[in-house]
């Protein structure tokens, strides 16, 4: 299979290597990754922010970039759920209503795609250590992956699933929120990271996520407060051997 | 900024940093997740009730003219006083006429959240009427002359020391601070308002168009005192309220229940049928039901959000909530809390002050989740959000989305533009968390990713290079 991969800008410059990973672990089931050039972002921030035509220009960007494509994998519950699950409604009534449905359909976040599309639950990773994994909403509830990522993690060699109290409730990111309403953000923050510190008792060393925008937000909190906790994407656990 | 907005984030910083209050709040529901999981998943099928009773409350609001016409026509039929109010005032006045008319001296008044969502009390008040609230709730935030918390739970947020402290400034000594010995001095002083009382308010859960009949749901039975021993019964209710069939209290009951309290059936279940009838020997001599629009037809003409007059007003969205959890219900400043609140406040009261509870939300989808109608709530605020910008957006982040737009639509810019990620996110992390940091607003909180060596783009395209050497 021609796999593209859709590599969403901020993990482009500030999680490169769990891009490279989700494209070694998907070479490594014996299928071919290109990155169309073209892509730049997939428009979530103006979307979210509620400024749809001027979100428009920018997911049409990516509905140009992936036109091409035969299966899409997104690297991130939040920007595959953009593509997936909302990009049909930006563009509806607009002359690239059937693109955006065409995209749609042909994308996949990473772990969907490896259970759901390829039928693949073991990569052959190893990673020694105890984990625990937070959902990301947007791929928890937007795309109903709750099994996926956890039968892959189940497959890993060495590895434990820790499951932490609030492994659904929300980190608190939401884009621009985290700014906008900094404080709640925050307060979110805090919430989730005193279950994954809960886990720590338990041996858990490291959190692991489908999602990188949810990491960020997870792991700088614990960092700020002087408790870091080592955030890893599903993508570099099942690409460890 | 409206000083609605500015308020709201005022409240916001206090109640964030209240930490014990919100761990306070997080315990309190912890009680209710407990009893309601496992009572949802005691139901043969939860998913398939929720489908069912959202497609009932579908035709229920799609066809909310007939419904509510043939529940006034049944409820006229038995004696029952039907008024239809499209406004607030026009709600107030009635009961304030009624009042003058029938020449009432003493008002008990069960939960509602329709008298507040009109200020009712307030109203009464000034005319010279007092009001006592008789849900022990609701009765202790008006003896501290505070909103509902929560409007299922109003006085959540309280603990019982705070309860005691509260009966005791306004009743004297009260002894210890049990719940039940709390609850008893509550009852002796509700039980002397029910017999003095000559007018009962309350609201309903359900308006039953098929036997014009409302349905009210409680725990205390203050509600069927409210309703049963003053001469006078007003019952004040959103038109969205109504079910077409007896039968269908069949499923909302117990689901009103599970999603509301976690309780398999709420204590009690009463339906309301008419004033006195010829050869009764108790109940009202007259019974009024104010059936209330107040700019709930302004939703059920949006064919997107209509789905929000579903709504039976259980408070679960609110209670899986982890903004409702962290701001507490105070600090929306509204009527009607939590994520139904801040999807339909937009169009009770006006979207471009009360767009921001609808920016306040990182939409993670745990209310559409949990709702038992099945409402889109967090699709919901995304189109308020969408909404209030097609009506007036913010120019600066018009701006900045627009420059956004051209940069990342022309792909070489883009390429170009990236390549100055690495060093900007270096030198930024240089000064990452000063006062003059442009990411200030994040970098307070929480640190940045360290920078990495190379993008993913730039990772790549050497990696590509090592694979075809020749390329
Ligand atoms: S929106 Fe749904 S969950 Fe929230 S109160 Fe209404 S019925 Fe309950």
């Amino acid at each position: 299979m021609n796999v593209s991969l859709f590599v969403p800008c901020f993990v482009d410059q500030l999680y490169p290597h769990a891009a490279l990973a989700a494209a070694q672990v998907i070479e490594g089931l014996g299928h071919t990754v290109t990155v169309p050039e073209s892509q730049t972002c997939c428009g979530q921030p103006a979307f979210n922010s509620g400024y749809w035509d001027e979100a428009r220009p920018v997911a049409a960007q990516m509905l140009q970039a992936f036109a091409g494509a035969d299966v899409v994998v997104g690297v991130g519950g939040s920007c595959s759920a953009m593509a997936k699950r909302f990009m049909p409604e930006l563009f509806q009534g607009t002359p690239q209503e059937e693109e955006a449905k065409a995209l749609a359909g042909k994308t996949w976040e990473f772990s969907e795609f490896l259970v759901r599309k390829l039928g693949v639950e073991d990569v052959g990773a190893r990673f020694e250590g105890k984990v625990t994994f937070h959902d990301g909403c947007h791929g928890l509830r937007e795309l109903g992956l709750k099994e996926p990522p956890r039968a892959l993690l189940r497959h890993v060699r060495g590895l434990e699933l820790v499951e932490m109290k609030e492994a659904e409730t929300c980190c608190g990111f939401g884009g621009a929120f985290s700014v906008k309403f900094a404080a709640i953000s925050t307060a979110m923050a805090e919430v989730k990271c005193e279950s994954i510190l809960e886990t720590l008792g338990e041996g858990v060393s490291c959190i692991v996520s489908n999602d990188l925008s949810c990491l960020m937000q997870i792991t700088g909190w614990l960092e700020k407060n002087g408790k870091p906790v080592r955030g890893m994407h599903l993508a570099e656990v099942l690409a460890s051997r | 900024m409206t000083g609605i907005v500015k308020l709201f984030r005022r409240d916001v910083r206090g109640t964030t940093a209240d930490t014990p209050r919100r761990t306070f709040i997080r315990r309190a529901l912890s009680g209710y997740f407990a009893k309601r999981y496992p009572l949802q998943d005691a139901y043969a099928d939860w998913q398939a009730a929720r489908t069912t009773a959202a497609a009932i409350k579908f035709d229920a609001v799609n066809r909310l003219d007939t419904h509510l016409e043939t529940f006034a026509r049944q409820a006229e039929a038995r004696g029952t006083k039907v008024f239809f109010a499209s406004t607030g005032a026009q709600a107030r006045d009635y009961v304030l006429a009624l009042c003058r008319e029938q020449g009432v001296r003493s008002i008990v008044k069960a939960k509602t959240m329709t008298g507040e969502e009109i200020h009712l009390n307030e109203a009464l008040e000034k005319e010279g009427y007092g009001v006592v609230e008789s849900d022990l709730g609701e009765y202790i935030v008006q003896l501290r002359k505070e909103h509902p918390y929560h409007f299922v739970f109003p006085c959540m947020h309280l603990k019982r020391g705070e309860i005691r402290a509260t009966f005791e400034k306004a009743l004297g000594d009260v002894g210890s601070d049990e719940p039940e010995n709390l609850t008893m001095v509550a009852r002796r002083v509700l039980r002397q308002e029910f017999l003095k009382a000559d007018l009962g308010i309350s609201g309903a859960n359900f308006l039953v168009a098929e036997t014009g009949q409302i349905s009210i749901t409680e725990n205390e039975g203050n509600a069927r005192l409210t309703c049963a021993l003053p001469r006078i019964h007003v019952a004040l209710v959103g038109i969205e309220k109504v079910v077409p069939r007896f039968e269908d209290l069949a499923l909302f009951l117990p689901m009103l229940g599970t999603a509301g309290a976690g309780q398999a059936l709420t204590g009690y279940n009463t339906l309301y049928a008419g004033p006195r009838q010829p050869g009764e020997t108790d109940g009202p001599e007259e019974f009024h039901v104010i059936l209330l629009d107040n700019h709930r037809t302004r939703l059920l003409a949006d064919p997107e959000q209509r789905d929000a007059l579903h709504c039976i007003r259980c408070g679960a969205c609110l209670n899986v909530c982890p903004i409702f959890k962290n701001i507490g219900g105070h600090a929306y400043g509204t009527t009607y809390q939590g994520p139904i609140g801040s999807v339909i406040t937009p169009h009770l009261r006006g979207l471009q002050d009360w767009k921001h509870l609808s920016g306040a939300s990182s939409l993670c989808g745990a209310c559409t989740e949990t709702c038992p109608v099945k409402i889109d709530l967090h699709h919901h605020l995304l189109q308020n959000r969408r909404n209030a910008v097609r009506e007036k957006g913010v120019w600066w982040e018009r701006l900045l989305f627009q420059g956004f737009g051209l940069y990342a639509s022309h792909a070489a810019l883009w390429r170009f533009g990236s390549r100055l990620a690495v060093p900007g996110l270096k030198l930024h992390s240089r000064f990452s968390g000063a006062w003059f940091d442009p990411v200030r607003l994040w970098t307070k909180t929480r640190t940045l990713p360290r920078p990495p060596e190379r993008t993913f783009r730039q990772l790549w395209a050497e990696r590509q290079k090592q694979k075809s050497p020749r390329a």
